[in-house]
């Protein structure tokens, strides 16, 4: 991908790869701003996708035959180019799962049920997505085990004092978002790591909102596991990735039983196969798998650090726009710290749904609810807010079009 | 373009949300329900009076928090049941609501128009010992 400065991401020319974002809606080219939820699909990705199905679909790890060989030995590959992309130390740490929801189950079950008891400790925080809160909290309820929540302050920071009194020798699993999808906080989860690893503990770090936008290398936060989507990276839904060490994968249970993940099976027993496959119970998400990859070639052409940098640059952007009103509440840390690519805010008098509608005439699209935050919303002390989240093809005039948008939603509710 | 937008938000519409009717607690209600959206977070108390032959509705207040649709919604239909009986209120279903509104309500936010609807059918069953629920919710 050339670009015309080299710290510069060259947005018109991604913007080709792109066709959707060509579409209009009542005369209005659409404004994507919801990539928290979901990014678009680069042609490259679109075309692995179809290239796979036209010339080589075919079942993984039980055919002889070309097809077969040739879909193993790619849908493999994925995970080695995968492995890259986090700085993981081969496939055997990449389990590919259907979400990163999937991928907190997964520890939950085949860790999280089988090693806890009463007097364990679970330690998360305030700001999950509830694929994590919801996941432990209901690990916790079914094991004994306790789960405690560090602190978040008014501006989306974690209390670090709280989280070092809260992990003590008893805490088994710290579990942490590493970007806070509503705040936009970049957690210091390399801390956290350090925090968790002298108490023996765990920890899980949530790279939903980290992982597509700026460099993650496991061994620099030293995570013990690492879960992500690839549907949030330009990859397709349906794929999502564990990556664990692989020492911690080696002694853990399978989380699903079935085939693919077995070596050998009688009446009365089996046994598991090789990492990661024996986290990868029946057919597997071979195509995704594969676009993933593709994903991941995609974004480093352009530059994970220069991603970050746009991310960043949008976000404060916006927090500049919508600091213009005072009938506007931002959330997550102040304007010239740095966040993940998404403003989470409340406008006085327009309820987020409704706002959503409005900005919907405009064809400018944002999330409006409790972001899978309901919890935390709750602390706000708001029902529910609208986000704007942004991506690689996303410009400045778009956050203007947001922002013009707001004054017709004003003239109607206010 | 399709359903929803400003096209929703028709004068009506925005007169009850910022004016909402009957907005308030009743001091001697025959029943009083509450429900929500949990999605959404709106909320809405209905307190409903019924008459002597427990049958016509004689007044109907209301409480709540949320969006346009769900408030306004609440508002007009506060007005239309006084005077309605209460086997009237039990048959009223989704279409009711949406002709009551006026307006083409888009698919993901039919929930929010009925909540008022929803808890003041609930509120009469609970009174007449028919149901058992705490509060009403949409997603049911």
């Amino acid at each position: 991908m050339a670009t015309t400065e080299p710290d510069i991401l060259d947005v018109e020319r991604i913007r080709d790869d792109f066709p959707i974002l060509d579409r209009e809606f009542s005369g209005n080219r659409v404004a994507y701003l919801d990539n928290a939820a979901t990014t678009q699909t680069p042609e490259p990705v679109v075309e692995t996708i179809a290239g796979y199905y036209r010339t080589t679909n075919a079942n993984v790890h039980r055919g002889l035959h070309q097809l077969s060989q040739e879909a193993s030995v790619a849908y493999e590959e994925a995970h080695d180019r995968v492995a890259e992309f986090i700085g993981a130390d081969g496939r055997e740490e990449v389990v590919f799962t259907k979400n990163t929801t999937e991928s907190e189950n997964l520890v939950a079950y085949a860790y999280g049920l089988t090693e806890l008891g009463p007097g364990d400790e679970i330690v998360t925080t305030e700001m999950e997505h509830h694929s994590s809160l919801v996941t432990w909290q209901q690990i916790g309820k079914r094991t004994g085990a306790d789960v405690k929540y560090i602190r978040a302050d008014d501006e989306g920071h974690l209390d670090m004092d709280h989280a070092r009194e809260l992990i003590t020798d008893d805490t088994e699993m710290v579990s942490v978002v590493h970007v806070s999808n509503t705040f936009g906080t970049v957690n210091p989860v390399g801390t956290l790591a350090d925090i968790a690893h002298d108490h023996d503990a765990y920890i899980f770090v949530d790279g939903a909102q980290s992982v597509p936008n700026r460099p993650v290398d496991v061994t620099d936060i030293d995570a013990d596991f690492l879960a992500f989507s690839g549907h949030k990276m330009c990859g397709p839904t349906g794929i999502g990735v564990l990556y664990g060490k692989r020492h911690i994968l080696e002694e853990m249970e399978p989380f699903l039983y079935g085939g693919e993940m077995i070596k050998r099976v009688t009446y009365e027993d089996a046994t598991w196969n090789e990492l990661p496959w024996k986290y990868e119970a029946g057919t597997p998400v071979i195509c995704q798998g594969i676009a993933l990859a593709e994903a991941c070639d995609y974004l480093d052409d352009i530059g994970m650090e220069k991603i970050r940098r746009h991310e960043d640059e949008l976000a404060q952007y916006t927090l500049e726009r919508l600091g213009e009103f005072d009938d506007i509440e931002t959330f997550g840390p102040p304007a010239g710290e740095e966040r993940g690519g998404l403003v989470a805010f409340d406008i006085d008098g327009v309820h987020a749904h409704d706002l959503s509608e409005i900005l919907n005439d405009y064809a400018v699209a944002v999330r409006a609810g409790h972001h899978c935050t309901q919890p935390l919303h709750e602390k706000l002390g708001v029902a529910a807010t609208t986000r704007a989240s942004f991506y690689i093809y996303n410009t400045e005039d778009e956050i203007d079009r947001l922002v013009d948008a707001l004054d017709d939603a004003r003239a109607l509710f206010q | 373009m399709g359903i929803g937008g400003s096209d929703m938000y028709r004068q009506q519409i925005l007169d009850h949300y910022k004016n909402p009717r009957n907005y308030g607690e009743l001091e001697d209600p025959t029943f009083t329900h509450v429900g929500e959206n949990p999605v959404c977070g709106d909320t809405i108390r209905m307190d409903v009076v019924l008459a002597d032959d427990e049958d016509t509705i004689e007044r109907v207040a209301f409480r709540g928090d949320g969006c346009a649709i769900s408030q306004a919604s609440a508002s007009m239909l506060s007005e239309e049941l006084a005077g309605m009986t209460v086997e009237e209120l039990r048959e009223m279903d989704r279409d009711d609501i949406i002709d009551m509104l006026g307006v083409e309500i888009s698919a993901m936010r039919v929930k929010c128009a009925v909540l008022a609807e929803k808890v003041a059918q609930d509120g009469a069953e609970i009174y007449f010992g028919e149901k058992d629920v705490d509060k009403t919710t949409t997603e049911d």
